[in-house]
Parts: structure tokens; C-alpha cells; sequence
């Protein structure tokens, strides 16, 4: 049996070898000016005892190319996007930091997915719980079709407390990513609500769905009654980021319509638009929505 | 998807007047499933005018009605209507602008120009038009360097300093190439201020005198290194700091130059070489001379600028509009309004509420003048502004100073450099009620003294035309 500390020893060792100073410090050996390719402050030493969190490093401002003809220039390529280029590499392999923030990504991915969101965040937006049919997260990722369902006590909360035949419908669901709903729901929804009611448009009872997919604002849209309804959903977590969300919308969704009903603002996460503002654009397009009668690739943005 | 629009630039200055029109392209860089991000995307020039010599009719005035007659005729050459125009610049430049009349010649021909075209004057924008239409501007960012434009036209000369990009300082002297005009083998005209510097510089020289080759020569290289002066390549001499028009300030003395560009009419000649001592029956070929053989100006690099003669104009008709974020807020029956006179906050006062509130209490009533309903455009960073509670607690801010101060009727107008245009605008428009028009855009920086313009949107109504003014020297 490996202990816990026996693990931070191997960590706190192969960290030591790594040396991330070097890319701190000029490296007489290397012709590349240090100072563009600082990885920033996140790699200093911190307290004594802990090792440096290699997931603060920002990658765009990473470049580890031993002896760069044009190292400034490539620098100044990669901060225009978080991408993992110019990563050097040791003989044939990577290096071994870049590995080691390539697998600390796919954890980060992995837990936004297995992960429920914190019960305490749903209370605070206040929000009541529902599910889908599906009974655990394993479930939830072997069966798509049951993610699109709601259970049947799900089903009788949603009739039973929310406003008939709103005008919007709004409700959150993990999707993919809770890590994207803790980071991004409560500031994209008052910022939805918000901008409706600016233009005189109230807002139906919102919800929390939990192992919901996308097609679950089908049936929501079906019992509700709703002119539009609109669903927060974390999205499939990725290596750059595991907090992005999206907001799925369509005019009077009915099960079984064609998914080109729908209409998706995605990619809304802290690297691109202030989540509040992207709220207040879904809310013009609902509004857009309920002007036009329409959704997806009948309407024209 | 993309959208075209035009813009025309109407430059009339001290020996010329032209005219351009140009096709910007307007596009939304993000895919169709994200927000919004539109951009400009292209400037293209599709039309130039001739140069025409700007028509008198006396030393003192501009001929308004030889003026618009050339308009007419280039709008119609061209085969452009006013109402194919979406925005666009009149300037009126250099020593233009000391005419009698500038301001009713460049009222006229704002109208004839278009809906949403600026009418503008001011030796600071001159400036910053003629060095992005040289391109020094974008030179300056691609290169990481510290570059001026030095636009030598007939009355004055112009110059920015661009860093990286960042505009560094303007500065506008009292010299150009017709300052002196030569007819006949004699001195036709001299600029006032030049016959009394001639004089102590021991160069005497008078209207009805021979027009002396080598006297004027020896005067055109004082003027040569005077702007070598004030471009920092030399250091100043006495005297020099009384060149600056409207008793301006020169460039800071901190500021090193890496390179020059050269714009006007003086840098064409400069060029292109023309041959004879006053081609044009001025000294701008001599000054051009001068300029060539000025020593100071070979220790930086000179790089060749995109427009010469035609800088300023370019200037004016590509570079002097730009577009608002593209999630913002606004009451379209309102718009375009122009002239909206700028309140800064303070960055250092931003993180302060009460001093929000404050600044506007104190400030508006003074913009707004006496009992006028002209709209004010309160401007602030916004940087640390960024979740749903933080913006709100602005929008109260700003309600609080603006509740007393501002008449229900006039638009409540707010830029913030964040992104975070609509969502402030909604929450502004919920605190001071419906019937209150509210215009909130962002990815805009104004400050205090500036006046902008906001156009009728565009690209689907995502994004609304802004020119900044920037008129310190006027004002």
C-alpha cells in the first residue's frame, strides 16, 4: 500500500527535478530572452512544504523551446490562444511538465464530469431539484436517451410548481460539466431574468436538473407550456477548460422535433465573454424568439 | 457574413483640397454560436479626388461655393450619393482653419456629406488622422517600436507619436511650404510670424521681394531643424517653443524616437524629387530640400508611410470611425446623436462608489449647461466590474448620480471600455424606468474633453459607428 505520503515524496521529487525555475531564471544556455516566456508567478516557490500548482500555469504564455530561432515571435503567436504548442520536447517524448498539466486537464475534465453540484449552490440560486430517469452518473453517461427524460416524480414537480405558460422557461442542468454551472449559472441567469424584464418579459419557475441532457427541454417545454424555453448546460469538458457552459433555446420545443430547432450559445466561460453580458445577449435573442416565433435555422440572428 | 460600408473624408487644408471615399468591412469574428464579436475588418480607399489648390477668396476667407462645386463634381465623378454614406470625416486643416470662415464652410459641407459625417478641426486629431493614414499607427505595432508621423503640409506640420501602437503625444508647429508663395520670381505672400522670425534670424525678406534662392534656403533649413527639434533629434534652441500653433505644448522630452514617417504635401515632394526651385510657386520643394539634408533626421530610421499628399485625408475617411462592442444597449429613435461631451471617472475613483456618484453630481450640470437636454456620455473603465452583483451596484452608482442632475427626457448615456455594455445597459434601464431612454455601449475609451458621435447601428443592428473627438486645443 502506497500511503499519502509516499505520494506527495514522489510528486514533491519529480517536481524537484523538473526545476521550474529554470523558466523563471535567464538560462544561460538558452539564446531566448526570458523574460517573454515567464511562466508567471504561479511557478515560484510557495510556502515551505508545498509544491508549486502547476494547473495555475498559464499555457498561453508558456513556451519551453530549447534554443528558438524566433522564440519572441512564436510567443507572441501563442498568447493570442490557450494552446499546447511550442512545448519543447525531451529526445523524442514530451517534457515532463507538460505532461504533467496535460493529465492535471484531463483530471480537471474528469471531475467537472463526475461531479454533482454542490446541493448548497442550487439552494442559494433558489432553485428546487429534479432528475432525470437516469439513476447515477454511470447511467447517465451509458444512456443518453433516459438524459433526455425526466423521471416521473421530476416530471410531477415541474407541473406542479412551476407558472403555466410562461413567456420564457428558464432551468439549469449539469449537462456534462457541474463545474461549468458553479462557475457560470448564477451569473448568466439573473443576467437572462434581468434583461427580459428590462423589455417587459417575465420569466417561468426555474429548476435544477440533475444528469440532464439537452433534449430534456422538450418535454420541460411540453408540460410548461412555455413560448420559449431555455436550458443552462455544462458542456463536454475539454482540455483547455471544464467550466464551460452553454444555453440551449427553442420556440415551443415539442419531443422528437429536429435538433435544427434548436439554438445554442456556447462557450461561455471566464477566457471568453463576461458571463453576465452573455446573459444579457441570450435574453435579447429570446426576445428575438418570441418576436419571430421561431428557433434554430429559421431564425436568422 | 459580412457587412460594407461607406465612409468619405473631405480634407481641406492650407494649399489643398481633397477628397476619398472608402469601403470599410465590418464583420463578426466569433462563430454564429457564441457571442457576437464584430469587428472592422478591412479599410479599402475606392475612390481619390484630384488635389485641387483650396479656393480663396481673399487671404482671410475660403471660397465656400469654388469649394462645394469641386465636392459636387467629385461626388459625382465618383458616381456616390451623400445617402450611399454611412460615416465619414470633414477637416478642415492647417491654415484653413484660421479662416474667417472655417466653421460655416465646414457646416455646408457636412451637409452635403452624409447623415452621420463629423465636421471637425483641430490640430491634435490633424495629427492622429494624418499619422494613420500614413500608417505609423499599425507600423508602430507591427515593428514594437516608437514611431512619429511627421505630416509637413502648407501651413502646418503635424506630429504623432505612436509606441507600440499607443498613441504617445501630438504636437503641431506653425511650419509648412506655404508659408512663403513665390509668383512671377517674387514674394507673393509670407506667413506673419515667418517675416518676423526671418528678420531676427538676419534674413530679411518681404512681400514684392525678389524671391532670393539662397536666402530662402538658408530659412527653410532653420524650419528643417526645427522640426527636427521638435521631434527630439536635436536639442531645442531658443525661440522655438513660440512655433507651436495656438501657443500648443512641443512633445515631452522623455519620448526617443526609434523612426519617422513623412506625410503632406512637403513628404511627396521629399519623394517624388520635382525639379525647379518652386514647382508649385511656394517653398515646399525647397523645404523638402531642407528636410533631405537635415542631418538630425538620418540618426532614426525613416520608413517609407503608406499616404503622403493624401495622409490626412485617408485619415479622415478610413480611420476615424470605429464600432462599439457588440453586445450594448441603445434606443435606435435615437440615433445618430452627435457631439456628446464626455465625463470621465477617474480609474482611481472607480473602486469608490460615493465618488461615482459624486463626480457625476458635480460634473453633468456643468456639461449640460443651462437647462440644456443635450445628452452627456459618462465613460469609465469599468475593469474591475465583473460579475452580475458588481454590475448592478454600478448601475445604482451611476443612477444616484445621475438621478437630480439629469432631465427624464434626455438619454441616459454610459461607454465603459469592459465588456459589459448590455448587461449594464439593462440593469440601468430597470433602476431608471422604461420611459427613459437608455444607451450603454462598450469596447470604447474616451476621455474628459473628448466629444463622440454614435451612428445608427449597423451589422444587424449588433454594433453602433463611434468617432471619438478628441479636440483639446479647440475646446
Amino acid at each position: 500500500m502506497v500511503n499519502e505520503q509516499t505520494i506527495k515524496d514522489i510528486v514533491q521529487q519529480v517536481l524537484g527535478d523538473i526545476d521550474v525555475s529554470k523558466f523563471l531564471d535567464d538560462d544561460k544556455e538558452s539564446e531566448a530572452p526570458a523574460t517573454a516566456f515567464k511562466t508567471g508567478e504561479v511557478c515560484e516557490e510557495g510556502e515551505a512544504g508545498e509544491i508549486p500548482d502547476i494547473t495555475k500555469i498559464d499555457i498561453r504564455t508558456q513556451y519551453l523551446v530549447n534554443h528558438p530561432k524566433h522564440g519572441e515571435e512564436y510567443a507572441k503567436l501563442k498568447a493570442k490562444a490557450p494552446c499546447r504548442l511550442g512545448i519543447g520536447k525531451a529526445g523524442a517524448r514530451y517534457k515532463t511538465l507538460p505532461v504533467l498539466e496535460f493529465r492535471a486537464a484531463h483530471s480537471a475534465a474528469q471531475d467537472a464530469v463526475f461531479t454533482d453540484v454542490d446541493p448548497a449552490f442550487i439552494e442559494k440560486m433558489g432553485l428546487f431539484t429534479i432528475q432525470s430517469q437516469c439513476r447515477d452518473k454511470d447511467e447517465y453517461l451509458t444512456r443518453p436517451d433516459l438524459g433526455r427524460k425526466l423521471s416521473e416524480e421530476g416530471a410531477k414537480m415541474v407541473d406542479e410548481k412551476c407558472v403555466k405558460h410562461p413567456k420564457v422557461q428558464i432551468y439549469i442542468a449539469d449537462g456534462l460539466s457541474s463545474a461549468a454551472i458553479e462557475a457560470n449559472a448564477n451569473e448568466v441567469y439573473p443576467a437572462i431574468v434581468q434583461g427580459l424584464k428590462s423589455h417587459g418579459i417575465d420569466v417561468g419557475t426555474p429548476f435544477f436538473l440533475k444528469y440532464g441532457r439537452v433534449a430534456s427541454m422538450d418535454q420541460i417545454s411540453e408540460i410548461t407550456g412555455a413560448d420559449v424555453t431555455c436550458v443552462l448546460i455544462g458542456e463536454r469538458p475539454g482540455l483547455i477548460t471544464a467550466q464551460s457552459m452553454s444555453a440551449y433555446m427553442a420556440y415551443k420545443a415539442t419531443v422528437g422535433m429536429p435538433e435544427a430547432r434548436r439554438t445554442v450559445i456556447s462557450n461561455i466561460h471566464k477566457e471568453g465573454t463576461n458571463p453576465a453580458e452573455a446573459g444579457a445577449h441570450i435574453a435579447d435573442i429570446l426576445l428575438k424568439m418570441l418576436e419571430t416565433k421561431s428557433s434554430g435555422t429559421d431564425l436568422k440572428l | 457574413m459580412s457587412e460594407k460600408i461607406k465612409s468619405v473624408g473631405i480634407d481641406i487644408g492650407t494649399s489643398t483640397t481633397q477628397l476619398i471615399f472608402s469601403e470599410l468591412t465590418i464583420r463578426n469574428l466569433a462563430g454564429s454560436y457564441r457571442v457576437p464579436r464584430i469587428k472592422i475588418v478591412d479599410k479599402r480607399v475606392i475612390y481619390k479626388s484630384a488635389i485641387y489648390f483650396t479656393p480663396l477668396q481673399s487671404m482671410a476667407a475660403i471660397d465656400t461655393a469654388a469649394v462645394k462645386a469641386i465636392m459636387q463634381k467629385e461626388y459625382q465623378k465618383a458616381g456616390i450619393k451623400p445617402e450611399d454614406l454611412q460615416t465619414g470625416a470633414v477637416i478642415i486643416t492647417g491654415d484653413s482653419a484660421r479662416k474667417d470662415n472655417a466653421d460655416s464652410v465646414i457646416e455646408e459641407l457636412s451637409d452635403m456629406a452624409g447623415d452621420f459625417v463629423v465636421a471637425t478641426a483641430g490640430p491634435d486629431l490633424e495629427s492622429v488622422l494624418s499619422a494613420r493614414g500614413a500608417g505609423t499607427d499599425v507600423l508602430s505595432r507591427e515593428q514594437e517600436k516608437t514611431i512619429a508621423n511627421i505630416d509637413i503640409g502648407g501651413g502646418t506640420s503635424n506630429i504623432a507619436v505612436y509606441q507600440n501602437g499607443r498613441l504617445m503625444g501630438t504636437s503641431c508647429l506653425n511650419i509648412g511650404g506655404r508659408l512663403i508663395t513665390v509668383e512671377e520670381g517674387r514674394i507673393k505672400n509670407i506667413f506673419p510670424d515667418l517675416e518676423r522670425r526671418a528678420e531676427k534670424m538676419g534674413q530679411p525678406i518681404h512681400r514684392g521681394d525678389q524671391a532670393d534662392v539662397e536666402k530662402l534656403k538658408k530659412i527653410c533649413r532653420q524650419l528643417a531643424s526645427d522640426l527636427a527639434q521638435a521631434l527630439n533629434l536635436k536639442p531645442r534652441e531658443a525661440g522655438h517653443d513660440a512655433l507651436y500653433t495656438n501657443g500648443g505644448d512641443p512633445l515631452d522630452t522623455s519620448i526617443h524616437l526609434d523612426g519617422i514617417t513623412f506625410s503632406g504635401g512637403v513628404a511627396a515632394c521629399l519623394y517624388e524629387h520635382p525639379s525647379g526651385s518652386f514647382p508649385y510657386g511656394d517653398i515646399g520643394n525647397l523645404l523638402a530640400q531642407a528636410v533631405r539634408e537635415e542631418k538630425a533626421f538620418s540618426t532614426v530610421e525613416t520608413y517609407p508611410s503608406r499616404e503622403t499628399i493624401r495622409a490626412t485625408v485617408v485619415g479622415a475617411g478610413s480611420h476615424t470611425m470605429n464600432v462599439s462592442g457588440s453586445t450594448i444597449r441603445y434606443e435606435a429613435g435615437l440615433l445618430p446623436i452627435k457631439n456628446i461631451p464626455v465625463l470621465k471617472i477617474r480609474e482611481e475613483d472607480e473602486d469608490t462608489p460615493g465618488k461615482i456618484t459624486q463626480t457625476i453630481q458635480r460634473e453633468m450640470p456643468v456639461l449640460l449647461g443651462n437647462g440644456e437636454t443635450s445628452p452627456v456620455a459618462i465613460a469609465l473603465s469599468a475593469q474591475n466590474t465583473q460579475t452580475f452583483a458588481e454590475i448592478q451596484t454600478l448601475a445604482q452608482t451611476i443612477v444616484d448620480g445621475t438621478e437630480k442632475v439629469l432631465k427624464r427626457s434626455a438619454p441616459l448615456i454610459v461607454i465603459t471600455e469592459n465588456d459589459i455594455g448590455k448587461v449594464l445597459g439593462n440593469a440601468l434601464s430597470l433602476l431608471v424606468g422604461r420611459e427613459h431612454p437608455v444607451i450603454s455601449l462598450d469596447g470604447l475609451y474616451a476621455d474628459t474633453g473628448d466629444y463622440i458621435d454614435i451612428g445608427e447601428p449597423v451589422a444587424g443592428g449588433r454594433v453602433c459607428p463611434v468617432i471619438i473627438k478628441t479636440i483639446v486645443f479647440n475646446s
